[in-house]
């Protein structure tokens, strides 16, 4: 058991050893400048107003100052932040390269070889190419567009220079601006009016773009009536050899449509994941977050609704798995903007061994906003006297015609469930691992089967050789 | 000549300091039926517990075996797989957890192989209808929104499931109407056989119906009182605990307040 221990460790110790190397190689560069950004430009043949777009990114990221609540970013060297952008070669590496360690990860995970490949961040010419294009095929017989955001902003410049960091845009905070400015991979979705996708979207088809997975925009568009389940899959611990990750997800679903968005963040463990995703939500359309955090030593990640239209619906089921060294600071906030809107948030999170698991969540309704409908619920669950838990919910309600809820629950972990479960010959360790995954079913019911199964796992890894 | 299953010798335990068992003695055979009775507060739930292995009840003396050998540096996990079984007085909920789930989890690891799917679902259902349990029941998480008959019910579901050599049944009757009393005495009577014992702890004689009683325990004053046959029963019944001359935790608490 302890073994099993050590291999995660093992992958923390490997990625800060690739980072030293690259600090070392960097050594001279300092800070972001405009050239830097001009040949990032450059090499992605950007159009003249998404190149002006990146520069005046960089203008407000170089004058905003950094968050000043939440976890502390001290050990982010913003000087040093070119450090993050260079594109890494050594990402382009083999499979045969990716260390012992990590495939071990995988293999324990029991992900397939080929998804294996794509989410060490190896450059995948495998099978999951090969699934894509069949994905694809289906999909354009629909005029499904489902395509990565450099190629998209080649073959639908005008759509993409709409919603382009409209929902999200610069001047939101610090690392949106960052991101504006040097944003590169991730994925594009464009569902015609009407059309139901049945199968579910996975973005793990397109991690193979270099530097995909670190500053990667996700653009997705569910017309009038549509339907899309997409998949967001950092799906196993990233081999990753810099740790920021500053991603931006913009989710438009228009009337009558309906978006399911679920990830599972499992970034390794020296990870800064200061990610930002917004859906704007119109008359009776649906969005639906599915979000399981595990990895990173750092995350902040807030999905917000914004219920524009009349009967705009919100949901929001999201696990958080803190360990020892880990701050995971999630949460979810909804706007409800307009009359009749609704939104359930409900939220688990987990700590163990030191980690510190914080729901920061928000629900605003504007003065307009009658009949609108929201509960939320938190549930924390410490394993130990060592692990914090912490639920700072903002509620804002201006108008009085609303049907609002709030429940929070802080607990530790059972010693009689524990006992009673042992008393019917389940081993320690096993009775704690059924009582978290008991407790994080609400949300792992909502994920696809794999990812559920998957999601377990990292419970179960999470838990193995601490227990004794 | 009879097998010995369990043999508890001069036990002393406490809990939170307190000493609450003083020198108890208590021997069951297999193929046995024995019943505890004893005033509120006795440490008829204490003894149970200890036999299987709550972390927070401390002995300080004695000892406590199960087929001739000492378990008392057994972790409660291993005392279960050895065939021990405990029909809680309040069984825990575990949301998240279907009835079902926890079933084959816990006889996996109790029999130390995969069981196999088919057989396990026939048997389970087979146990359900004996118990006069809903089949939905299987796929609801464990004791979450159970009424208190239910969550004895599925006690005694999970008895007869993991088939163990000594069931202790702690007050698994009170609380429950007369209809359910004879649906778990049943599945009682169902689940025993010549090579395993039952421990009945309870305030009552309807669950004893169906069942052939062979020794009956007064636990007071942190020992066995006094051990008869079944008819030590209603006489208890009939005159209470105090004719034994035993103090009652109760009673002590009543002249402290009278004195
Ligand atoms: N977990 C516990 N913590 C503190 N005191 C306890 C605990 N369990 C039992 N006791 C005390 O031990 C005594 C015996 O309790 P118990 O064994 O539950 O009695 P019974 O089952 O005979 O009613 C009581 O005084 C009770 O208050
Ligand atoms: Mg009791």
């Amino acid at each position: 058991m302890d073994k099993k221990k050590t291999v995660v460790e093992e992958i923390d110790r490997g990625l800060y050893d690739i980072k030293n190397k690259d600090r070392y190689r960097y050594k001279a560069s300092k800070g972001l400048t405009s050239q830097i950004v001009l040949a990032i430009s450059k090499e992605k043949n950007d159009p003249e107003w998404m190149r002006d777009f990146r520069l005046r990114s960089l203008e407000i990221y170089n004058q905003m100052p950094l968050p000043t609540w939440g976890p502390s970013l001290h050990e982010l060297d913003m000087d040093d932040i070119v450090t993050y952008v260079r594109p890494d070669t050594e990402m382009k590496g083999k499979w045969q390269e990716v260390p012992e360690d990590i495939k071990d990860t995988f293999e324990r995970l029991g992900i397939p070889q080929a998804e294996r490949e794509s989410l060490a961040g190896v450059g995948a010419q495998y099978d999951s190419e090969v699934v894509y294009h069949s994905v694809k095929e289906e999909l354009v017989k629909q005029g499904v567009v489902y395509t990565d955001m450099e190629s998209a902003l080649r073959e639908y410049e005008p759509m993409i220079q709409e919603y382009f960091m409209k929902l999200v845009t610069p001047n939101d905070h610090k690392f949106v601006a960052l991101h504006g400015a040097v944003w590169s991979g991730g994925s594009f979705v464009y569902v015609p009016p009407g059309v139901h996708v049945d199968i579910p979207l996975q973005s793990y088809f397109r991690l193979n773009s270099p530097g995909a997975g670190q500053f990667e925009h996700t653009l997705i568009i569910v017309d009038k009536g549509a339907k899309l389940h997409f998949i967001e899959g950092c799906s196993a611990p990233k081999y990753n050899v810099t740790n920021l990750h500053a991603g931006c997800v913009e989710l438009y679903i228009k009337e009558d449509a309906s978006l399911r968005y679920s990830t599972i963040e499992n970034w390794s463990r020296n990870m800064l994941n200061l990610n930002t995703k917004r859906a704007l939500v119109e008359k009776n359309g649906s969005i639906e977050w599915v979000s399981g955090s595990f990895g990173s030593k750092i995350s902040m990640l807030y999905p917000r609704s914004i219920l524009k239209g009349e009967g705009a619906r919100a949901e929001f089921n999201g696990v958080t798995f803190a360990a020892g060294g880990q701050v995971l600071d999630t949460g979810a906030a909804v706007i409800h903007a307009a009359p009749y809107t609704s939104s359930n948030i409900n939220s688990r999170s987990i700590s163990k061994g030191g980690g510190v698991a914080v729901y920061r969540g928000a629900v605003k309704v504007a003065p307009n906003a009658h009949h609108c409908k929201s509960l939320v619920s938190c549930e924390s669950l410490m394993l130990d006297d060592l692990s914090r838990s912490d639920t700072l919910p903002v509620i804002d309600i201006q108008n009085d015609e609303v049907d609002i809820g709030h429940e929070a629950k802080i607990g530790r972990i059972s010693e009689e469930a524990i006992f009673y479960l042992m008393s019917r010959g389940i081993s320690e360790q096993e009775a704690k691992a059924m009582i978290v995954r008991g407790f994080a079913e609400p949300i792992a019911k909502e994920l696809p089967l794999e990812y559920a199964v998957e999601m377990n796992n990292l419970i179960n890894i999470e838990l193995e050789g601490t227990i004794g | 000549m009879a097998e010995k299953l369990l043999a508890i010798h001069g036990l002393h335990a406490a809990v939170e300091g307190k000493e609450i068992l003083k020198g108890l003695d208590l021997e069951i055979n297999k193929g046995e039926v024995h019943v505890i009775m004893g005033p509120n507060g006795s440490g008829k739930s204490t003894l149970v517990n200890l036999i299987m292995g709550h972390p927070k009840y401390e002995i300080t003396a004695g000892s406590i075996a199960f087929e001739g050998e000492d378990i008392t540096a057994l972790k409660t996990y291993e005392r279960a797989r050895n065939g021990i079984f405990l029909s809680f007085q309040n069984p825990e909920e575990i949301p998240g957890i279907t009835v079902e789930h926890l079933l084959r989890t816990a006889k996996n690891a109790i029999t130390g192989e995969n069981v196999k799917i088919m057989a396990f679902k026939k048997e389970l259902k087979q146990a359900m209808e004996t118990l006069k349990i809903d089949n939905t029941y299987a796929s609801r998480h464990v004791n979450v929104g159970f009424s208190g008959g239910e969550k004895k019910r599925n006690e005694i579901l999970q008895m007869m499931m993991l088939n163990p050599q000594l069931a202790m049944l702690d007050e698994t009757d009170s609380g429950l109407d007369i209809d359910a009393v004879r649906i778990v005495s049943s599945g009682v009577k169902h689940f025993k056989n010549e090579q395993n014992a039952i421990l009945i702890i309870t305030h009552n004689t309807k669950i004893l119906e169906q069942l052939d009683v062979d020794y009956v325990h007064i636990l007071m004053n942190g020992k066995i009182l006094q051990t008869g046959d079944a008819s030590l029963i209603s006489q208890i019944n009939e005159n209470g605990f105090l004719h034994l001359g035993g103090e009652t935790p109760d009673s002590g608490e009543v002249n402290m307040l009278h004195g």
